[in-house]
């Protein structure tokens, strides 16, 4: 099957073959998705983000179920580290999510984050273009396991979900510059545990000095990744948060940024790349120069770029 | 702007079987040897893993068993490839597996089988030698 309708019609295969080709940065990779661009804008995308082991997949798996049981199709994206060293990746998080495999509405992809740091990998972005063109009614991003800084989610998800854990105490006062600050909704996994309800305060308080007073407060829900405890309302919450997005307009502003900052992204790889191809020699007797101190690289950078203007 | 192409491989474990600590030292040691490795996690059907493998693209499923469970379990896999017209996917297989079954495994489209005592290094020669990238 060709790949372009394939996908148009739902087909796997040709969904994992392009998103494969996006993973290597094949050319044919940037010609398909032109065609797919105009059939995407349709698909919700929820982000789930939280630090390792804090069941992430578990609720992925849970919520998947539950957006099926309303008749919804799901794309899963679950992202996990690539190992710096040997660029390999052991990718785990099929293993709570085996029996969505053989549901027809579902399609899952693990990805390795192949060297980005955000949370993410440079191919999620096209990815979830893919599984939208293909009919996908909701896009679950997991991100890798987030400490504090890995917030590249809220490029990719119009809603995010924090998923955080008991016994991360005062955690939650060391991350709430960072990911604390991307939630639209949080959730409070193994809530069975001890100190469940300490932690729901401590988010509240740290919300509370919130800045920001017209800013709607996210809800924070309890869940449990072992049995689905929670799950139904915490898929009530996201349908209620993407109501509100809708209503108040503020999805399409949130994907207005997001398509300015890809179309920035896009000018400034495709500039360096020619400017890198087109100056690649002046780059080398420079770098000797700056070597020797004949130069310094800022002078140098100016100089190759000037010229790059002709 | 053709980038890497870097080798994906299914590790799964067929069957009533809850034994994975050797499918785990595989897994590592592809990844360790640069391959994205998924594994799927315990008692899978042939049809969870042909329809993962499909998902995720993979060009290798590595099938794990030591249940004894193989003379079936393994052609079931190749017959389920062929069904989706996926059978350009290497398929190879390690366990406890007698001695006897192995040429009828390999018959049946297994490309190699990796019984105990198989260094790590030799299952990752091996993929690297016969997977087209």
């Amino acid at each position: 099957m060709d790949i372009v309708p394939g996908i148009l019609k739902g087909d796997k295969r040709s969904i994992a073959r392009l998103i494969t080709l996006i993973e290597n940065q094949a050319d044919e990779a940037r010609d398909l998705l032109k065609q797919l661009y105009k059939f995407t804008g349709n698909a919700i995308t929820l982000g789930i983000t939280g630090p390792p082991g804090a069941g992430k997949s578990s609720i992925v798996n849970f919520l998947a179920k539950k957006f099926r049981e309303n008749n919804k199709k799901v794309g899963v994206i679950a992202i996990d580290p690539t190992s710096p060293f040997s660029g390999g990746a052991l990718l785990g998080d099929r293993i709570r999510m085996q029996d969505l495999t053989l549901d027809d509405g579902i399609y899952i992809r693990s990805m390795g984050s192949r060297g980005a740091l955000g949370g993410l990998s440079r191919a999620s972005y096209d990815a979830v273009k893919v599984l939208d063109a293909a009919g996908m009614d909701y896009i679950i991003i997991e991100t890798v396991g987030v400490g504090q800084s890995e917030v590249d989610i809220i490029k990719l998800a119009d809603i995010v979900a924090l998923v955080l854990i008991p016994g991360m105490g005062d955690e939650v006062q060391a991350i709430k510059a960072g990911v604390m600050e991307i939630a639209d909704i949080f959730v409070v996994n193994k809530s069975d545990m001890d100190g469940a309800d300490r932690l729901i305060t401590e988010i509240q308080m740290n919300l509370d000095l919130n800045q920001d007073k017209n800013k709607v407060k996210p809800p924070i829900l309890k869940t449990v990744g072992t049995t689905g405890e929670g799950i139904a309302d915490l898929y009530k919450t996201i349908i209620d948060v993407q109501k509100q997005l809708q209503d108040s307009g503020m999805l399409t502003n949130k994907r207005k940024t997001r398509i300015n900052q890809e179309l920035q992204e896009l000018i400034r790889e495709i500039h360096l790349k020619q400017i890198i191809s087109s100056f690649e020699t002046q780059i080398r007797i420079f770098t000797e120069k700056a070597l020797n101190k004949e130069i310094d690289p800022y002078s140098a950078a100016v100089y190759i770029l000037e010229n790059a203007k002709l | 702007m053709t980038g890497s192409k870097t080798i994906r491989v299914l590790i799964a474990k067929p069957g009533l079987d809850g034994h994975d600590r050797g499918a785990k030292v595989i897994a590592r040691a592809l990844r360790d040897s640069g391959m994205e490795v998924i594994y799927t996690g315990l008692r899978q059907t042939p049809e969870q893993i042909v329809e993962a493998a499909i998902q995720e693209d993979v060009q290798v499923i590595g099938l794990s068993i030591l249940s004894g469970a193989h003379n079936f379990l393994f052609p079931r896999v190749i017959e389920l490839l062929k069904e989706k017209n996926a059978e350009d996917i290497l398929v190879i297989g390690g366990g406890v597996i007698p001695e006897e079954d192995i040429p009828g495994l390999k018959k049946a489209g297994i490309k190699e089988i990796f019984t105990p005592g198989t260094p790590t290094s030799a299952i990752v020669e091996f993929i690297k030698n016969n997977v087209k990238v």
